[in-house]
């Protein structure tokens, strides 16, 4: 493989060990998005070995949740390629990449409100995995165990509260059954029980083999999952490395001044 | 596997249990009525199962699948004309014809969709119509079956259908009476085909897609819902019944222009007013906005446009009042659904769905 992820973002952190050498899943080179004049996403790359956990932090604006709309496709790209799993993704349908194996939540959820939670994860592990409804109801209902979302199962999920839905943004990507998942700032407003909880699912969710990008500031729960931090600002990656590296260097310090660390 | 704990999903409820008892025990008085009822009776009942049937078609495409035509009047009456075209050209028996409206509606479908899948929202409505007048003037030139004035079906190709001799047997009426028997018994069939066939699609994992994109297209298309394929889906199976109900309704009028047979206000204006009244999104809603519209023709016909402007009105009223239709007020109050689709997880064993 021609470089490492920190070679090109360029920033300075040390390389690192083992999970280089592992298959990259995702590669991101040269994305650019811009809305009007503004530049969103400026020249990313980057790449992603298989079964690791990469974190992304950013002051708000710096383009994170963007950067998963590209990912996804739900947002097409003005310039550059991503690939997954060795293919080329770039202009590749959102319906299309969730078949290959790439999941995701919305920062601000997007359930299914007329439907069940339920149905809401019945709708992703029939049409995200192409299968019957027999094959996928226990699957589904493990998903809500996992997720605590057992109670509320048989609730539409329009009258769910705000926790319960980032959960349920959790759930629904897991019913696809990704290969990569894609996690949008899913632990804010937990109490500190709650987070603790969400962070063992995760991980988890992780020690089963799914490689993980996960956008958050709370970054004590981040980084008690994460192996790599990836830093954006306006559009750029900044840095990208270890977390305790990334989070020592100068210039995260300075973004994040004033921001819990 | 697990032994924790066993789930089962089931759609069913008390209430559409005894729905289900009640429907059966309707089709089956349905089926015996002729024997007993008026011939002007069962041609209101002819009336009522075909507007039925239109409706349910309507407020597949439009209250689950969101697309909301105002050019199903292609489909009537290119599904008619398919029917009178091969019965006055070839001498085909109408009764097996109408399978013919059914298809050659669908093939209609297919270029339509191509066009009218390009447009959105209200483009999408106004190109449906669009179709609609192309097909009817189209068909205005067919100089074998009538061109712009129409024509009628042979008297024999009607008097010897498939059936009609044995009814006239049977319950010992003229040729007239049989066939309207006969059409009656062929639009009961047709509005149970589609009502159940309608509520089985929408149980399986296509139809429960349908209303996960109506609720967040962005969210479906996240989970790998396909939506060009729903779409699709949900239009040929509208076109391809709307079909054959045209052919069924000129069939039994016996007389065909293409004034007629495509006309907007008859099968697509009246259609959704039926679906607004009754509650759009709803199985129940056109069963009750058409029996609604029933009475409404019954007693308004003689008061001419006076007719057409309360059904306006009312239209507009009961969609800034009760946007949900008369159904969507009546389950609300009661929490009523006859034909359940939700799928609900039970804890502990229990039987499949
Ligand atoms: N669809 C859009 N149209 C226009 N501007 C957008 C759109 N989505 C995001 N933006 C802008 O792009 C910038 C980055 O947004 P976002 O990716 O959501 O940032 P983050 O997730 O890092 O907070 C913000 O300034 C936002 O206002
Ligand atoms: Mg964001």
């Amino acid at each position: 493989m021609a470089q490492t992820a920190s070679q090109i973002a360029g920033s300075g952190s040390a390389p690192e060990p083992a999970p280089d050498s592992a298959p990259r899943i995702l590669s991101l080179t040269g994305v650019c998005k811009s809305f009007g004049a503004l530049k969103v996403t400026d020249e990313v790359s980057f790449e992603l070995p298989q079964g690791q956990a990469l974190g992304i932090i950013g002051p708000n604006g710096a383009g994170k949740s963007t950067l998963f709309n590209l990912i996804t496709g739900n947002i097409a790209a003005d310039a550059g390629r991503i690939e997954f799993l060795d293919t080329d993704v770039t202009r590749t349908p959102p319906m299309s990449r969730c078949l290959m194996g790439i999941g995701r939540s919305f920062q601000i959820p997007q359930p299914f409100d007329k439907l069940t939670v339920f149905e809401n994860l019945l709708v992703a592990a029939t049409h995200g995995r192409k299968l019957s409804e027999r094959e996928v109801g226990s699957d589904c209902a493990a998903i809500l165990d996992r997720t605590g979302l057992m109670r509320v199962a048989n609730s539409p999920a329009g009258s769910l509260s705000l926790l319960q839905r980032k959960r349920l943004e959790l759930a629904r990507a897991l019913a696809t059954d990704p290969k990569l998942l894609l996690l949008d700032e899913i632990a804010g407003g937990l109490t500190d029980a709650e987070c603790v909880e969400l962070v063992d699912t995760i991980r988890a969710i992780h020690r089963g083999g799914t490689t993980i990008v996960w956008i958050e500031h709370v970054l004590h729960a981040l980084t008690s999952v994460v192996e790599r931090i990836l830093v954006l600002d306006f559009g750029r990656v900044v840095a990208v490395g270890p977390p305790d590296e990334v989070m020592a260097s100068k210039e995260v310090r300075e973004i994040y001044l004033g921001i819990e660390v | 596997m697990s032994d924790v704990t066993t789930y089962s999903v089931t759609t069913r409820t008390r209430a559409s249990v005894v729905a289900g008892l009640i429907a059966l025990a309707l089709a089956v008085v349905a089926v015996v009525l002729p024997a007993f009822a008026s011939r002007a009776l069962i041609q209101d009942l002819f009336f009522i199962l075909t507007m039925l049937s239109l409706a349910q078609y309507w407020n597949l495409l439009a209250g689950y699948g969101g697309l909301v035509s105002v050019g199903q009047q292609a489909f009537v009456g290119f599904g008619a004309y398919m029917l009178f075209g091969p019965v006055i050209l070839w001498g085909l028996n109408p009764v097996p014809a109408l399978l013919l409206s059914g298809v050659f509606a669908l093939l209609l479908a297919l270029p339509t969709a191509f066009f009218a899948f390009r447009l959105h929202g209200a483009y999408f409505a106004i190109g449906t119509w669009v179709v609609a007048e192309v097909v009817r003037l189209s068909v205005a030139m067919w100089k074998d079956v009538g061109g712009g004035t129409g024509t009628s079906l042979p008297r024999e190709a009607r008097s010897e259908m498939w059936g009609v001799p044995q009814i006239e047997a049977m319950f010992d009426v003229r040729t007239s009476a049989a066939q309207d028997i006969l059409a009656y018994w062929i639009a009961l069939a047709v509005a149970v085909a589609t009502i159940g066939g309608i509520y089985a699609f929408l149980r399986t994992k296509r139809g429960l897609s349908l209303a996960a994109l109506r609720d967040n297209a962005e969210a479906a298309r996240s989970v790998g819902v396909d939506a060009a394929r729903i779409k699709w889906t949900v239009f040929l199976i509208a076109a391809f019944g709307t079909g054959i109900v045209g052919g069924l309704i000129f069939l039994q009028n016996g007389r065909i222009s293409p004034d007629s047979a495509f006309s907007v206000i008859d099968w697509t204006a009246f259609v959704i007013f039926i679906v607004v009244i009754g509650g759009i999104g709803t199985i129940e809603g056109p069963i009750l906005g058409v029996l609604v519209f029933f009475f409404l023709q019954t007693f308004l016909a003689d008061f001419g446009s006076w007719y057409l402007l309360t059904l306006g009105a009312l239209g507009i009223a009961i969609m800034l009042f009760a946007p949900r239709g008369l159904w969507g007020l009546i389950s609300e109050k009661t929490g009523l659904h006859l034909f359940p689709i939700q799928r609900r997880l039970v804890i502990g064993p229990g039987r499949d769905r």
